[in-house]
């Protein structure tokens, strides 16, 4: 009955040292082991694995961000694209104006030296052809001078010389 | 009372030293568990893979279990140091407790096959070694100033409840998971007793056995998870800053 009571209490051996001690070692044997075998290498790979996810989430972001910067400076360059494209119109647009301007202003220009150049011929022309009918004007005054001194003449064979010589003069004209 | 009459397998004054006896039927369990453990470890463990699949989902279920425990104690910067000692306490625990669920082997007159945790002194040198690796850990991790200043605060006058503490804390701390244990199996030899006594008897004690098996099962899943979150609070006393 002793033994009974005794089981009750402590169980059916009470403390057992040697149990103690091989509880002890097989525990930390254990211990040492799963940390070796089991529990290092699954931790290992759940903390592999939680870099994995973290590194593709940095990455995802990290180009998507790259991807927005990219759409940001393509729609930059388009639209400097863009205003170029009408700089340059606009620029060729004003040369034009401007070139037409030039050549209607030469063109002008041109025709006024001409017109000037054809007025200054015509001049010179008039003066030469005056300048003859002086000269001819002369002579005949000079050889009408001499034919009165020539012959002394009376008034009536004077005036009939003059008006043969005017005929005469009239004639060869 | 049939197995309370079963002998243990003792081996008294091993090699001729009086006060040293083993208990070779805790022996033979302890060994079981402890290969069971291990071998259930390395076998979750081979193959592992970035997407896990199976056995392996069920150890990082574990691991993570483990995890919350140690997480409601302490900050994670130092509870990580104790995950292994925690997830190895727990498996072992609870198989060892699960082997005396199952079945209870008896030859002859000789009880070989219960749980080893049904012994006060296996499940007192767990304690003690939990102690011992608080005190441990105390002076590692904060140094023997803060660690024996832990025994005054936050009054002087505390001192002698505290070291009275650290006993206690052993005590409870083994006897409850032995208490446990122990109870759940006199209970179940009870019931195996009872259905041995004839066609009545096993029919009688059928349905209440197949019902504390279950609720053994239960138990003994409890205290591997009590004896764990209590060695977490008692490591996070002497480890943690602020307590």
């Amino acid at each position: 009955m002793q033994g009974f009571t005794e089981s009750l209490v402590l169980g059916a051996g009470g403390l057992n040292i040697g149990d103690m001690i091989i509880q002890l070692v097989f525990f930390l044997g254990l211990l040492a082991l799963l940390g070796k075998f089991a529990w290092g290498p699954l931790m290992n790979m759940m903390k592999e694995r939680e870099d994995y996810v973290a590194n593709e989430i940095n990455t995802a972001e990290k180009s998507r961000e790259e991807a927005q910067r990219m759409q940001r400076e393509a729609s930059e360059e388009l639209k400097a694209t863009r205003q170029d494209a009408q700089n340059i119109i606009e620029d060729a647009r004003k040369t034009a104006g401007q070139q037409e301007r030039d050549i209607l202003e030469s063109a002008r220009a041109e025709a006024d030296r001409i017109k000037e150049s054809a007025r200054q011929e015509i001049e010179q022309e008039k003066e030469k052809a005056v300048q003859a009918l002086k000269d001819q004007v002369a002579s005949m005054s000079v050889m009408i001078a001499s034919k009165v001194i020539e012959k002394e003449l009376s008034q009536k064979d004077q005036e009939a010389l003059i008006n043969q010589y005017i005929d005469e003069a009239g004639e060869e004209r | 009372m049939n197995s309370l009459n079963h002998e243990a397998p003792m081996w008294e004054d091993a090699f001729g030293i009086s006060w040293l006896d083993f208990n070779l039927s805790n022996v033979l369990m302890m060994f079981v568990a402890s290969l069971i453990v291990f071998i259930l470890g390395v076998a979750a463990t081979r193959n592992m893979q970035r997407y896990p699949t199976g056995f392996q989902n069920f150890m990082e279920w574990l691991i993570d279990f483990i995890k919350g425990i140690i997480g409601s104690n302490m900050d994670w910067r130092t509870g990580r140091l104790f995950l292994p000692l925690g997830l190895t306490l727990f498996a072992y625990i609870f198989v060892a407790n699960m082997l005396g669920v199952v079945t209870n082997g008896v030859v002859g007159h000789t009880l070989w096959w219960k749980s080893p945790t049904a012994d006060p002194g296996i499940t007192l040198t767990l304690a003690t070694l939990v102690v011992v690796l608080s005190h441990y850990y105390g002076v590692k991790l904060r140094g023997g100033r803060e660690y024996a200043k832990g025994f005054v605060r936050p009054l002087p006058f505390l001192l002698p409840f505290k070291i009275i503490e650290e006993f206690s804390n052993t005590l409870t701390l083994g006897l409850r998971l032995y208490g446990n244990i122990y109870a759940g199996e006199i209970l179940l030899s009870l019931l195996v007793g009872l259905a041995a006594t004839g066609v009545g008897g096993f029919i009688g004690a059928t349905v209440p056995m197949i019902a504390w098996m279950g609720f053994s099962t239960f138990i003994g899943f409890i205290q591997a998870f009590i004896f764990v979150m209590l060695t977490m609070v008692y490591l996070s006393h002497k480890v943690s800053e602020d307590h």
